[in-house]
């Protein structure tokens, strides 16, 4: 059935739909909405959930570890600020393994105060262990949370599902929604004995103190598995099909484009404006971050690659243009945009592709 | 994953009554049965079999909380040595 959903109810709505059965979450802007939402549907009796408020992030996620390691399906939502905040927990959940779900709505990192999407809040997650999809629409918001407690439940690693602030977050979409029988039989209920429960009768400890090869085995463990996320997502056997990349024009584009996110949208229009004008360009659209697409990106044939992105790790320069350079078989540019919400609509990509191909683009499009 | 996890087990770190100097020695006939040594040793080495107290030598490392707190004074710490 079709709705008209923002990308954040979108995602409140899957998570009803996934029969999720406990949520925490304290409020941040832009994500505020999702747990809004949420908090209504418990409140009406739609959604057979406990749902704790709490008094900071960091006790949102701790709260959410506890529920997941009872056994639990497990939900909670944040943005920038919220997410330093509960960084801690963030490695707890994916060092103990645990299917939680969490929605990201990405805002820039202050100060100064900006409440408006950058990517540098996802990115900060990159190395803890987390799966991380970034959405480009309402749609794939609501699609890849429901993946999320599938492959999460599959593999036993967390998964966070970002989507741009406001852009998506905040912004109305036809979402095809699908029956509540066909997402239970996608989704059944999360078996209870993994990767372990805690139970009175049953005492452990998770996590205690262990001779330093336990970090080793897990670190390795956790790595391996990773890479199995790619296989999982494409077979999820979801209504619609998924994979860690979209392609966009690709099939014969001499120059490719790399972005993850909400302006794809426009950057997609802007590549159907030069292929008007003869060039052969398209895109890759990185729907995962980790697993990173390794293999997608070393199989591209093509003249020069473009990498721009809404974050930087100062010293280095843009995030995934490094990690695009590590695979990639062609030169690798990279230019960072769109900083701190900053606009950059479909002009702007047209102006930055023509000097891409042209070779006069430089590394901040400013 | 199965490191990460720690279940209840006896002496996983050998017998530690070993690290012992001093031993509580038990007075049966002051003891009224209180059992406050049992929910106060840190060990879990005291253990109550058929009503009285019982302590176990392997693992009780000879920090004397027992008989810091037994009221009817039960319980009397000596060096190993002195036995």
């Amino acid at each position: 059935m079709k709705k008209v959903l923002t990308g954040n109810y979108a995602v409140a709505e899957a998570v009803k739909m996934a029969r999720t059965e406990f949520i925490a979450a304290y409020p941040i802007t832009p994500q505020t909405t999702i747990v809004e939402r949420l908090a209504e549907m418990v409140e009406k009796g739609e959604l057979n959930a406990d749902f704790v408020r709490v008094e900071s992030e960091h006790s949102a996620l701790a709260a959410v570890y506890g529920a997941s390691a009872g056994g639990l399906r497990a939900f909670t939502a944040t943005s920038s600020h919220g997410l330093l905040y509960m960084y801690e927990m963030c490695w707890w959940v994916a060092n103990s393994r645990l299917p939680v779900v969490m929605a990201l709505v990405t805002r820039t990192i202050g100060p100064p105060w900006n409440i408006h999407t950058d990517h540098t809040d996802l990115l900060t997650l990159r190395d803890s262990g987390w799966i991380l999809a970034m959405s480009e629409n309402a749609q794939e918001a609501f699609d890849l949370t429901l993946i999320g407690f599938k492959v999460a439940e599959q593999i036993d690693l967390p998964f966070a599902v970002g989507l741009d602030g406001f852009q998506v977050s905040h912004t109305a979409e036809v979402v095809d929604v699908p029956e509540q029988s066909e997402v239970d039989e996608f989704l059944p209920e999360r078996r209870r004995n993994k990767p372990f429960v805690i139970e009175p009768r049953n005492p452990i400890t998770v996590g205690g103190l262990t001779t330093n090869e336990c970090t080793m085995i897990l670190r390795r463990e956790m790595n391996r598995d990773m890479e199995k996320v790619g296989d999982l997502v494409k077979n999820a056997g979801y209504v619609r099909d998924y994979d860690l990349v979209e392609r966009y024009r690709l099939d014969d584009a001499e120059y490719v484009v790399i972005m993850m996110g909400a302006w794809c949208g426009d950057a997609k229009d802007a590549i159907d404006v030069l292929r008007d004008e003869g060039v052969q360009i398209g895109m890759l659209r990185l729907r995962f971050v980790r697993p990173f697409p390794a293999e997608e990106i070393a199989k591209l044939d093509c003249k020069k690659i473009l990498v721009v992105e809404r974050d930087c790790s100062v010293g280095k320069g843009g995030i995934i243009a490094t990690e695009v350079k590590s695979v990639a078989n062609s030169p690798v540019q990279s230019v960072m945009a769109g900083l701190g919400g900053v606009d950059v609509g479909v002009d702007d990509f047209v102006s930055m592709f023509r000097r891409f191909v042209k070779g006069e683009l430089g590394e901040w499009w400013l | 994953m199965e490191c990460m996890i720690a279940r209840p087990s006896k002496g996983s770190a050998g017998k530690t009554g070993l690290w012992r100097t001093f031993k509580p020695i038990y007075d049966e006939n002051k003891c009224n049965n209180c059992l406050l040594c049992w929910l106060y040793c840190p060990e879990n080495a005291i253990d109550v079999v058929d009503g009285k107290i019982s302590i176990d030598y392997d693992y009780c490392k000879g920090c004397g909380v027992c008989a810091k707190i037994c009221a009817k004074k039960a319980i009397e710490m000596v060096r190993e040595d002195e036995l």
